[in-house]
């Protein structure tokens, strides 16, 4: 009887020195520099068009999008979009709160919010994909289901691994982006309050249930959901990877529907079935910020009930098949 | 060269009864039966595609039989895997270790994979494959020699009481084979059973106690490699002067059968050796001195005869052709 331990911590060595972290780690070195040097150029443009007045700049942005909304060229999704917008923007207005206060931790908010649906993921395939392809490219598996382990043992210790990374990859990402945004935007922020928990009905938002929050706050908060999306995904790209002989072929798989998950959250919203599937249903922190979902009838909880039976779904099936397949080469 | 041990004593390590696989509508082994004992070492001979790397999975686990039985030290394979494994150390194919880590982080690798594995037993495994020099350097800076021996190593880790290794002379210049060779039989003395797939039957007719040979998924022939090539006897070759006279002296013979060219199995090279009028016959070798007295007191001259040992790869032509007709 193998104890699980020692077989984690293998799993955990293999990824570590295959190097596949700290290439993350570099890839979000590299990037988050041209994020914040970007967002440091739309505050100076702000900064000189309205006099460092936050007040003046959201007005313009009301609107900017309130003129928009009679024009005829514009397909109505986006009208009822933007009209939510529009709302959003006065409550902060009315309430005296600056939406976009530049400060490290309100960069990190927004990085992450456009970063969960397709960036982190990315960053999770890196690690999730090639755990159980990798071994059969390289024929290791062999040597690897021929010792006196139970198969599934083998497959839980990887899970339980790529688990761990997966937080910790989530984690760097937090860390890094707020370190590297700090050096242009300052490291306060904090305590700046958010607003969450706009209810969208149509193209009206109720405010009756919004609440403020401090910033570090939200962050947690969408820190939590964040996590669970990587999860679901890891998972999912763990599943496509013992069902995929070749890492390769198995990067491209997941990609696949990743990006196939962007299109139809811009497309499908007439095509409601679309709710089910698990990758249009990845914008967990879009909820916490009120944009109006991609397809009408879903919700926070629905998008997690969604990506939670996608990721059962995708554990049963890596058990199933790993445990059962022959190893034909 | 080899050792008889024929029926041989001994308990029975790994015993594969009734085995077949059925892989979509073909049945890829087709009846695969044979036991392996403590100390012996045991060749499985087969040309390449007979299914001997199956038959060699289904014996680790890799892949399930769909009838039959594998037993290693008692434990069902199938079964019971954490048991029965822990007494199998092999290499599949080649040895496929992790090219990023070093040779010891291998090694501690599979060994966090198995009961009792200590350091000091990694220390002992690199000894006796003599890697202590290059343990703690990249696989990927290994030769191929290098990585085979660092598998034996990982086959080793857990003391088996059966090694097996699929095809280990493959890539391995003529040095290494003959190392590798000793290093198999020192192993098998220490009471190992070793279960070794080639298919060089010379390989295997210098190295193995017993073989099966095994062509198109079935099991044609088990038994001690003397046992099996005293079936064939041997060939003589004659290079007779005047050769009608002479043939008529041996077809008269009764103990004697004239062969046909196309009936025999010759290594290629003899045969492009073999002069224009040789006969050849199957004979015991006993009779050569007598044949030749018959033939000079009837004026026929001997100009050289040559006598061919019956070897595997006679046996396995002739084995393998039969299976070819039906």
């Amino acid at each position: 009887m193998t104890n699980l331990l020692p077989l984690i911590r293998n799993e955990c060595t293999k990824i570590i020195k295959k190097k596949r972290f700290y290439v993350i780690l570099l890839i979000l070195l590299v990037l988050v520099p041209m994020f914040t040097y970007a967002q440091m150029r739309i505050a100076e443009r702000s900064r000189d068009k309205f006099n460092s007045d936050w007040r003046l700049e959201v007005q313009q942005q009301i609107t900017d999008n309130q003129n928009s909304l009679g024009s005829d060229r514009i397909p109505e999704e986006w009208k009822s979009y933007r009209r939510i917008f529009v709302q959003q923007l006065q409550f902060y207005l009315d309430h005296d709160v600056n939406p976009n206060e530049p400060s490290g931790v309100t960069f990190t908010r927004e990085f992450l919010d456009n970063s969960v649906s397709l960036f982190i993921p990315l960053l999770i395939m890196a690690v999730a994909s090639d755990l159980v392809s990798g071994e059969r490219t390289t024929g290791t598996i062999k040597m690897l289901l021929t010792r006196p382990v139970k198969r599934w043992k083998v497959l839980f210790s990887k899970l339980v691994a790529l688990l761990m990374f997966v937080s910790l990859i989530v984690l760097s990402v937090f860390v890094i982006s707020y370190l590297i945004s700090g050096l242009a935007f300052g490291y306060k922020g904090f305590s700046i309050p958010v607003f969450t928990g706009f209810q969208l009905s149509g193209d009206t938002v109720d405010m009756t249930t919004v609440h403020s929050v401090p910033q570090w706050k939200y962050l947690l908060m969408q820190g939590g959901l964040i996590w669970f999306v990587s999860v679901v995904v890891a998972v999912l790209a763990f599943m496509v990877s013992v069902l995929v002989r070749s890492t390769a072929a198995s990067i491209v798989v997941m990609m696949a529907a990743l990006i196939a998950g962007t299109i139809l959250t811009n497309m499908a919203a007439a095509w409601t079935t679309a709710k089910y599937l698990f990758m249009v249903n990845l914008g967990l922190t879009g909820y916490l910020a009120g944009t109006p979902a991609p397809i009408e009838g879903m919700t926070l909880s629905f998008s997690m009930a969604v990506l939670g039976v996608w990721g059962i779904a995708a554990i049963i099936i890596s058990f199933a098949v790993f445990t059962k397949r022959d190893i034909l080469n | 060269m080899t050792k008889e041990t024929g029926g041989g004593t001994g308990n029975v390590v790994l015993s594969v009864d009734g085995v077949r696989k059925k892989i979509g509508r073909k049945w890829i082994i087709d009846d695969v039966t044979f036991d392996v004992k403590q100390g012996e070492i045991f060749g499985f001979l087969g040309p390449n595609g007979a299914g001997k790397t199956t038959t060699i999975r289904m014996l680790v686990d890799l892949i399930r039989p769909t009838e039959g039985t594998i037993t290693v030290c008692g434990y069902n394979v199938n079964r019971d895997p954490e048991k029965a494994l822990q007494y199998v150390g092999c290499i599949v194919e080649n040895p496929e270790v992790y090219t990023y880590l070093t040779g010891w982080e291998n090694l501690q690798h599979f060994a966090r994979m198995q009961p009792g594995v200590g350091t000091d037993r990694i220390a002992e495994v690199v000894e006796i494959v003599r890697l202590d020099q290059r343990i703690h350097d990249k696989v990927s800076t290994y030769s191929l020699g290098m990585r085979q021996r660092l598998g034996i190593a990982q086959a080793l880790l857990g003391r088996p009481r059966l090694l097996i290794l699929d095809e280990p002379t493959n890539g391995l210049d003529p040095k290494g084979i003959k190392e590798l060779r000793e290093f198999i039989r020192e192993l098998a003395e220490g009471g190992l059973a070793v279960f070794v797939s080639s298919h060089l039957l010379s390989e295997i007719q210098l190295l193995c106690d017993r073989v099966a040979i095994i062509s198109k998924g079935r099991v044609l022939a088990v038994g001690g490699v003397n046992e099996l090539v005293a079936r064939n006897s041997p060939y003589v070759l004659w290079d007779l002067e005047p050769l009608e006279t002479a043939r008529g002296i041996l077809e008269e013979r009764s103990d004697i059968r004239l062969l046909r060219l196309d009936e025999v199995t010759l290594d290629d090279s003899i045969i492009a050796g073999m002069g224009e009028g040789s006969l050849i016959t199957a004979m015991e070798d006993d009779l050569i001195p007598e044949i030749v007295a018959v033939m000079v007191t009837a004026q026929v001259e001997v100009r050289a005869v040559h006598k061919i040992n019956p070897t595997l790869e006679q046996l396995f032509l002739k084995l393998t052709e039969g299976e070819s007709i039906d």
